[in-house]
């Protein structure tokens, strides 16, 4: 539903070329009354997705039979918005997040019903209380799911209410995912590094930044074509989440991964 | 110590599910085969017993070998959806016919038959239940009457009756090979063959349907051992059998009179607890055998069966096409306020607790040109809401207990607005459970009492935890009880439209 591998009809290095019709090139072929540029974004955008994040701008330029000049400055501008994405250490593009989400929204109820298994399994074996929250603008995310913590105390259910994304484990794990490589761009420096080590290491911590005494561990959930729609995570106590050196206990963050990466198996995330 | 599990089978309409349980009552494995639906007339609904047996030796197995193999599981537990009859040749072990499910209808101008005699008023005194074709006596009357030879052989004893824990206690235990013939209570209870009060086979009841004593099995306790499982590797104690919905009222732990609990699923069953003394109903609720401990006396329940509750939100995505999963019905329904003045009455076939009215037929009451698709879902979430108010306030009028708080489980406690409707029509707190298998997880409570894994209910309840609590708005709640009148109108309308 989200990423087919569509062909640009080019016959480069990168395989998978098939004719569709238009391996005269979209540069040159461009249709009366069309916006050029409009027609390059795509033909751009169909190369890195058929490429699954293997080619660099040479690459892409040669495909859609563009100067290399013209492609990166289509490539930047699509970097901005969030339709590609590049590995900075490759150099290659990748479809960015925000393309994804346009062709695949992911309906919340929907989203608490598939995780709610899940998310009762995590609350029984971890003894904290467990949320699954989605992203709600830049700075906030929205509580989706939530399972109290079972230890019958007087809990109150806060499906729908947000949660401000910079402080909470939570919200780190979408920052991480949604910013892709403008990150360095919109957040301060030591931000930028925690949330490229949330994005490496595959979870985020929360030790006290939002409540006192409160923290929070949490990870991905992935959807078809391994987009991050959600995070879960379990809140609780800072002395039960954290050991005496202050890590996170090992055996809960592997209760969490474990809980999201099931989620995401059963959103159709493929292996990995 | 190893840790000890034990072993549920979840034998039910769709499906054969194996699952295991640790003694925190949290599952750690499970299993699960579906089965094929016949359907060879209108009306009509059967299962291959063999197939189900298959599935559930395969699952069982699979879901033992799953497990670490530190763990022990030391006994098998069994819940089984209710009132589906098989008969079968005690020689070769082969059905007679395809069992007849639950949902079947063929017994319809038997059981109004039966309902016209003048001695007809025996069958709701002596078994609790008003004649109906929903329970399984009809329908082993029915093989008996058109399956060839099946009555003559059935008098000699070559042919044996159970419903699908007994098929399959049967079968786990030997087979034509020493098999034990064995039902639990609140199965045999679904016959209408059975006293309610000695939870005995019923003389008057066997003569008033016609079935030979014979075929019967032994009405064993639902807790206790009923048989050992040479069928599975290791052999396991069969230690506990339940009917689903009640399978699910004592995984849901609701052991004292007045704790009740519901099952959303295709439709909805509501069973309260209410001790060891029958009630005698009469506002339209049924009473019914919760378990039994053995040793101990019978535990009873009032239910409320209502045959239409997640079908709804089915029809509206299947039948109507307005929403593409059934999750999406809570999103659609919260694109307004309120269902703008309609109604959805749900009885695609006839309505059950507490109108018991086969006639009725489902009708949209309210239409004007304001009404939209959010509406509509709307209108199919209050539903489910309003039905389930309907056989609470019957079970009241019935038992006299009051209800402190709804215990839910199934797919739709998922949906936090029908939840929070539920709360609100209900003026009561609705509380979801951590593990949301109270089915299999009653099963294996059962089993597990038994060999000790646990000591006894109280230890059970420990296990309870609450996942989530809708709390009644005071405001909704007035609100809903002044608008209800509408809903029982929305009824009576149904009921006169499908009447003759």
């Amino acid at each position: 539903m989200v990423v087919r591998a569509v062909s640009p009809g080019t016959t480069t290095s990168y395989g998978r070329g098939t004719a569709t019709g238009r391996s005269d090139g979209l540069a040159s072929g461009a249709v009366p009354g069309t916006v050029q540029s409009i027609e390059r974004a795509a033909a751009i955008l169909q190369v890195v997705a058929a490429s699954g994040g293997t080619l660099g701008v040479t690459d892409i330029a040669e495909a859609v039979g563009l100067a290399k000049t013209t492609a990166h400055s289509l490539l930047r501008t699509l970097l901005h918005v969030g339709f590609v994405e590049q590995d900075r250490a490759t150099g290659h593009y990748a479809v960015g997040a925000g393309l994804l989400r346009l062709g695949s929204h992911l309906d919340v109820n929907e989203l608490r019903a598939r995780s709610s298994n899940w998310a009762d399994a995590l609350a029984a074996r971890s003894g904290q209380a467990v949320r699954l929250v989605t992203l709600a603008g830049d700075d906030e995310v929205v509580v989706v799911h939530h399972v109290f913590r079972p230890d019958d105390s007087a809990q109150v259910l806060d499906v729908g209410s947000t949660l401000p994304a910079r402080s909470t484990a939570l919200g780190r794990v979408l920052l991480a995912h949604s910013l892709g490589r403008r990150a360095p761009r919109t957040a301060a420096g030591a931000a930028a590094a925690d949330l490229a080590e949330v994005r490496a290491r595959g979870w985020a911590v929360e030790r006290g930044e939002h409540q006192p005494g409160r923290g929070c561990i949490a990870a991905p959930v992935r959807a078809h074509g391994g987009l991050v729609v959600a995070a879960l995570g379990i809140n609780g106590p800072v002395s039960s989440l954290f050991d005496g050196r202050g890590a996170p206990r090992a055996l809960l963050v592997g209760m969490v991964t474990d809980a999201a990466a099931g989620v995401s198996r059963e959103l159709g995330a493929g292996g990995g | 110590m190893a840790d000890r599990y034990v072993l549920a089978v979840d034998q039910g309409t769709t499906s054969t599910r194996s699952l295991v349980f640790d003694r925190g009552g949290r599952m750690v494995a499970v299993r699960q085969r579906e089965h094929r639906q016949y359907f060879p007339k209108p009306g009509w609904v059967e299962h291959d017993p063999m197939e189900i047996w298959a599935n559930t030796q395969r699952t069982a197995t699979q879901v033992l070998a799953d497990l670490p193999a530190a763990g022990e599981v030391v006994a098998l537990g069994i819940a089984n959806q209710r009132e589906t009859t098989v008969v079968w040749d005690r020689a070769t072990g082969r059905p007679v016919t395809r069992a007849l499910v639950w949902q079947d209808t063929r017994t319809a101008d038997l059981v109004a038959e039966l309902a016209a005699r003048p001695d007809a008023d025996l069958v709701a005194e002596r078994s609790g239940m008003a004649i109906a074709g929903y329970f399984s006596g009809p329908r082993l009357r029915w093989i008996l009457d058109h399956v060839p030879r099946a009555r003559e052989r059935a008098e000699r004893g070559e042919l044996l009756f159970g419903t699908m824990e007994t098929w399959l206690i049967w079968n786990l235990t030997g087979g034509p090979d020493g098999g034990v013939h064995v039902t639990d209570v609140t199965n045999a209870s679904r016959t209408l063959l059975m006293d309610v009060r000695s939870c005995r086979w019923d003389p008057d009841l066997l003569a008033f349907f016609d079935i030979p004593a014979a075929m019967l099995p032994e009405i064993r306790p639902s807790v206790g051992v009923l048989g050992l499982a040479t069928a599975l590797s290791p052999q396991l104690p069969i230690a506990g059998a339940l009917g689903d919905q009640q399978a699910a009222l004592f995984g849901q732990a609701c052991f004292a009179p007045g704790e009740a609990k519901c099952t959303y699923g295709t439709g909805s069953f509501l069973l309260q607890n209410t001790g060891t003394e029958l009630v005698h109903t009469r506002s339209g609720s049924i009473s019914t055998v919760a378990y039994q401990l053995t040793g101990e006396p019978v535990h009873y329940a009032l239910e409320g069966s209502v045959a239409v509750a997640g079908a709804l939100v089915q029809w509206l995505r299947d039948g109507l096409g307005l929403i593409s999963s059934a999750a999406e019905v809570e999103t659609l329904a919260r694109t307004v306020a309120d269902n703008g003045g309609c109604y959805v009455v749900p009885a695609f076939s006839g309505l059950l607790a507490p109108h018991w009215r086969g006639e009725a037929r489902g009708l949209v009451a309210g239409l004007t040109s304001y009404v939209t698709k959010g509406h509509l879902a709307r209108a199919v979430l209050e539903a489910t809401g309003w039905q389930t108010r309907d056989v609470v306030q019957a079970m009241a009028a019935d038992s006299g207990l009051s209800l402190p708080a709804l215990r839910v489980d199934g797919g739709m406690t998922t949906n936090n607005l029908l939840m929070q409707f539920v709360a609100d029509a209900l003026d009561t707190p609705v509380v979801r459970p951590m593990v949301g298998e109270t089915v299999s997880l009653g099963a294996a409570y059962a089993a597990g009492l038994t060999v000790g894994v646990w000591s006894d209910v109280e230890a059970l309840r420990r296990n309870w935890h609450r996942a989530a609590q809708w709390t009644p708005s005071p405001v909704r709640s007035l609100a809903l009880t002044a608008e209800y009148p509408r809903w029982e109108r929305a009824v009576e309308l149904s009921i006169a439209w499908g009447a003759p």
